[in-house]
């Protein structure tokens, strides 16, 4: 059968739709098997199926799934098959349209139509259509199934596409693990798989390694156990057992409260249960004596008590020496150790793969930390002066970004724009805050921060005015979608690399120009010691404008990063401006790679809190801030503290 | 003593006489007690303003008096919410249930009461156990107990932290801010026990007074309210007049030259930073039965930050100045929001002030700081001209 698949194949694949057809039509095809065809059985079947694909008619598909779905009739005068439709009768091979007469309907019973359906497999794996053959390939990782090893298996060679050529041998690999006849091929078929990470393979392999639960008598039996419970074990609760005790009789379900309660309340007579009052059923003692009396006259079943523990006690289990088997479905035990070597390789890979991704996680959320933070880190670390509308200037880059967009429509384009342009206002922006506000409350650093919040909440509210309260989009580039796939669990989007690569490039700039410039020569010598700094020719005024227009411009780009990441409301700013100031101090205030230590820890600790407790971000958040708030406690200088006199506030 | 001590400042018994005077006018023009041109729903409003008044005051004496700018001050007051909240849920509740119970053939046990007061708090976080922090939510007596010791263990162990380990002026400001967002954040969880961003509602609802009008309730917590805020007032100026103020003064002046005296100001601080936390949780726990409803969104940094900013209107380092500042920003602010400010045409644009409101604040916030960083209670000096 295989080789005449093949031949079909080939002549479907490779040479031209084939010229038997003018020789032969579906309906001659049809007329020699008329009876089975008319009323097929699952054994005759067979050859009106083969001689079908071996015909490599084009109208035979069409003819299977009407066959199948049972739309095909025969006209009682002739016995020629149709397929009956709305409008009459369909001819199989021209498709004229006939009047309606008398017919029969042909009615393929459920193994017929499994056969077809096998046959309709055969078919599309090797359409000419590629979609068609990547459905078919579709519908069978959805339900696996014995009998679609063979068909996929046939179809490999002929395949032309190289693309799906491996995405057939792998799911012809997975079948064979899990369905082929001979044990040998199984087991090389499972080991084939332990390359593979995929979610798919290790659902495969869980399959094959199945198990049930069974209670027997004896430890000893002849299937392929995997494990054996006894009774009082952690390893298999009580919880787990109730069901299989049940089933064997061994179990009687504790009667619950409200099943006493409805017993009771269904036999209250003359205001009184069993004797009892009704006023004085308040307590669960009172109705438990009400309970055991009429237990003991016989109207309800003896009071169950509830038990916490599968100890075998006979008074609940009335047999002693049962054992739970957990036996493995499939029955050779080769297989199934087989299996459970790959799978236990393939989930060492995947816990390493899995830390590996965490990792870059981590990573790509303490990029974004920096990002925010790197700002603050100039204006608070450097200058010492405090800022709570820093959240406020990454706003600001964002939306800048976003009214770019409005404007470029090219989004590659349009980012290249934002960038320098959301340094610009936000510079500007920084430097008017100086120049308007902070320069006169250096020596009041308390009172920076509130007058910068002033401000914060003045900017929130001005960019809800102007933008509204609904989340604006601030698309990436095309090529910055889709993410780098490493294999089935290691991957990281683009747009997270990019925003790393941003932080690195801004690590450079900011320790370029703090170290190797004039300017952060000069920023230095202010922050250390304005008098004398002045008096060495340099303006602090000019210097402090700079360098709060720095770290705010700063901020902008970050803004736009962050908006490409996140989506931008006039709230993102302060999302992010606690987590700055908290990155910034845990780092070490007053220093570049402090901010980078810190926001490494932050982003590393947050993601390795998320890892413990994957469900609750808000409790990882929090305990985060804890973990800070008791760091402080021991490092108040931050991991980076500065030392000597650059050390004094 | 108390005369000498009335007589160090004259400015607190103008303070209290004025609360007086105001407390009598608003009883006379209220609904329940008076001639009723003062509706119930602003009783409520100058009730709520009186506690937002007391936990200024505490926030003016920890920042004003004692130089540590604490952005926590709120979290502790929404804790004082949370615990008179929670014996006020669980009261309702427990009064709604045994009356839809009453009618059941057989009396309920006290596990099904418990168990359905249970269902009926915590089914809309998808619960129905009672978590281990409301263990004494039936009690009335231990939750006023925890409106007290809560806010004063959590102050007490976070400041003793924080003191010890000498963080101190904007770094202890980040810090008190992580405390505040860290509580807020464990807040808005589900499983946190207190019904996660539902919050405790329904507390308008006083257990004992369901036959009360709530005008008269208006009115008696109003009373409380402003005793409350008498009470705080007089405790808080005894403790920053006279030597203990004298030292909490020169720690914000100069905390290391008081170190050198002899005292031990981590002791000082952690005090103030404890009793002011215990103050601003009494004020929450009076000020949620009012508002009605409490949810974590109350106690965000953000809060904090509002109650440093009325301060610093108001005038720090007096006390009347945190109250003038509270309520004169409060109460503005729901003028200008709740739509009492009329709009601004300019023929181009029409300034609407619920949008507009947070810029105005925000403008004249920087203002203030800028040019009158003596708030609007320095406005006084000019009135008492001191003999120099």
């Amino acid at each position: 059968m295989f080789r005449r698949l093949l031949l079909v194949l080939v002549s479907l694949c490779v040479l031209a739709l084939p010229e038997r057809a003018a020789a032969e039509t579906l309906q001659d095809i049809l007329q020699t098997h008329q009876a089975e065809v008319a009323k097929p059985g699952r054994r005759s079947v067979g050859v009106v199926l083969d001689d079908l694909v071996a015909s490599g008619l084009p109208q035979a598909l069409p003819f299977l799934e009407a066959w199948r779905d049972r739309e095909i009739v025969q006209r009682d005068i002739d016995g020629l098959f149709f397929r009956a439709v709305d409008e009459g009768l369909l001819d199989l091979d021209t498709g004229a349209v006939l009047p309606v007469t008398d017919t029969s309907q042909v009615r393929p019973n459920g193994g017929v139509r499994r056969a077809i359906g096998d046959a309709l497999v055969q078919f599309q794996l090797s359409d000419p259509n590629i979609s068609k053959r990547l459905a078919a390939v579709e519908a069978i990782e959805r339900s696996m199934d014995a009998s679609q090893l063979a068909p996929l298996r046939a179809s490999i060679d002929g395949e032309t596409d190289p693309g799906l050529k491996v995405v057939k041998t792998r799911l012809a690999g997975m079948l064979a693990a899990r369905f082929a006849d001979d044990p040998a091929v199984r087991i090389d078929a499972i080991k084939a798989l332990s390359g593979d990470l995929s979610v798919d393979v290790r659902a495969t392999l869980n399959q094959i390694l199945a198990t049930t639960f069974v209670l027997e008598r004896s430890a000893d039996s002849d299937a392929n156990i995997k494990d054996r419970y006894f009774g009082g074990t952690e390893a298999y609760p009580l919880a787990q057992a109730k069901p299989l005790l049940t089933e064997a009789g061994l179990f009687t379900p504790p009667t619950t409260a409200s099943d006493l309660r409805n017993a009771l309340t269904s036999r209250i007579e003359d205001g009184a249960v069993a004797g009892i009052p009704v006023a004085k059923l308040d307590t669960q003692e009172t109705r438990r004596v009400a309970y055991d009396r009429l237990a003991a006259a016989g109207t309800v079943p003896p009071f169950s008590e509830p038990i916490e523990t599968w100890d075998w006690d006979p008074s609940h289990i009335s047999v002693g020496d049962y054992v739970v088997l957990e036996v493995y479905t499939e029955a050779d035990p080769a297989i199934t150790k087989a299996a459970r070597t790959t799978l236990t390789a393939i989930e060492q890979k995947v816990a390493m793969s899995q830390a590996v991704d965490l990792g870059l996680d981590a990573l790509s959320l303490a990029s974004i930390y920096f990002l925010a933070a790197i700002g603050l880190a100039i204006t608070f670390g450097v200058m010492g002066v405090i800022n709570m509308a820093h959240g406020e200037f990454i706003m600001m880059g964002a939306y800048t970004g976003y009214v770019v967009q409005l404007f470029v429509p090219d989004y590659t384009l349009s980012i290249l724009v934002a960038l320098p342009l959301a340094f610009a206002i936000t510079f500007g922006a920084g430097v008017a805050m100086e120049r308007l506000v902070i320069r006169w409350l250096y020596h009041r650093p308390l009172e920076t921060l509130l007058a910068t919040f002033g401000i914060s909440i003045a900017l929130q509210q001005l960019a809800k005015n102007i933008f509204g309260t609904q989340a604006r989009p601030l698309t990436s580039p095309a090529w910055l979608d889709g993410a780098l796939v490493f294999n089935d669990v290691i991957a990281i989007s683009y747009i997270r690399i990019a925003i790393f690569v941003l932080a690195l490039l801004f690590l450079a700039v900011i320790l370029f120009v703090l170290k190797r410039t004039r300017l952060g020569l000069e920023v230095r010598a202010v922050t250390q010691n304005p008098g004398m700094a002045a008096s060495m020719g340099i303006n602090p005024d000019r210097i402090n404008m700079l360098t709060f227009g720095l770290g705010s411009g700063i901020a902008g780009i970050a803004g736009v990063a962050i908006g490409l990441y996140a989506k931008v409301t006039s709230e993102m700013g302060a999302d992010y401006i606690v987590q700055s100031f908290m990155t910034v101090v845990v780092g070490g205030v007053g220093n570049v790679w402090g901010t980078l230590a810190g926001a490494s820890l932050i982003g590393f600790l947050q993601k390795g809190i998320e890892w413990f407790n994957p469900s609750n971000t808000l409790a990882a958040q929090t305990y985060m801030i804890l973990f800070i708030i008791l760091f402080i406690q021991f490092r108040p200088k931050g991991i980076v503290a500065l030392k000597g006199r650059a050390a004094a506030d | 003593m108390k005369k000498t001590f009335i007589g160090q400042n004259p400015s607190v018994m103008w303070f209290l006489l004025a609360l007086a005077v105001f407390t009598l006018a608003v009883t006379l023009l209220s609904e329940a007690t008076g001639i009723g041109i003062i509706s119930t729903s602003f009783v409520k409003t100058l009730g709520k303003t009186l506690c937002l008044c007391l936990v200024a005051v505490a926030m003016d004496v920890v920042w004003g008096y004692c130089g540590i700018l604490s952005l926590g001050h709120f979290a502790f007051f929404g804790i004082g919410g949370y615990a008179i909240g929670m014996w006020l849920m669980y009261a309702r509740t427990e009064s709604i249930v045994l009356e839809s119970l009453v009618g059941q053939p057989i009396p309920p046990t006290p596990q099904e009461i418990s168990d359905a007061i249970g269902n009926q708090i915590f089914g809309v976080v998808g619960s129905s156990e009672f978590p281990a922090i409301w263990a004494f939510a039936d009690s009335l007596v231990l939750q006023l107990l925890m409106i007290v010791l809560v806010p004063g263990l959590l102050a007490l162990i976070f400041g003793w932290l924080a003191f010890r380990s000498r963080v101190t002026g904007v770094y202890l400001s980040i810090l008190t801010q992580a405390m505040t967002l860290a509580l807020a954040l464990y807040l808005f969880q589900n499983d946190s026990g207190l019904r996660g961003n539902n919050g405790l509602s329904g507390l308008q609802n006083i257990p004992g007074f369901e036959n009360t009008s709530q005008a008269w309730v208006s009115v008696i917590f109003f009373w409380a309210s402003a005793l409350a805020l008498a009470a705080g007032y007089l405790f808080f100026a005894w403790v920053v007049s006279g030597k203990m103020g004298s030292v909490v003064k020169g720690i914000r002046d100069n905390e290391a030259r008081v170190r050198f005296l002899g005292y031990h100001v981590e002791s000082y601080k952690l005090f103030i930073f404890t009793i002011t936390a215990i103050v601003a949780a009494i004020a929450g726990a009076l000020y949620y039965p009012q508002a009605g409803i409490i949810n974590p969104g109350e106690i965000t940094p953000i809060a904090s930050i509002y109650l440093a900013v009325w301060v610093a209107i108001g005038g720090r380092g007096r006390l009347y100045g945190a109250v003038i500042g509270a309520a004169f920003v409060s109460l503005l602010s729901s003028w200008f929001t709740g739509g009492g400010a009329p709009d601004i045409p300019l023929g181009f644009y029409t300034i609407q002030w619920t949008d507009w409101w947070l810029v105005l604040l925000g403008v004249s916030f920087v203002a203030v700081t800028l040019f009158f960083p003596k708030g609007i209670g320095g406005l006084f000096d000019y009135l008492v001209r001191k003999p120099s």
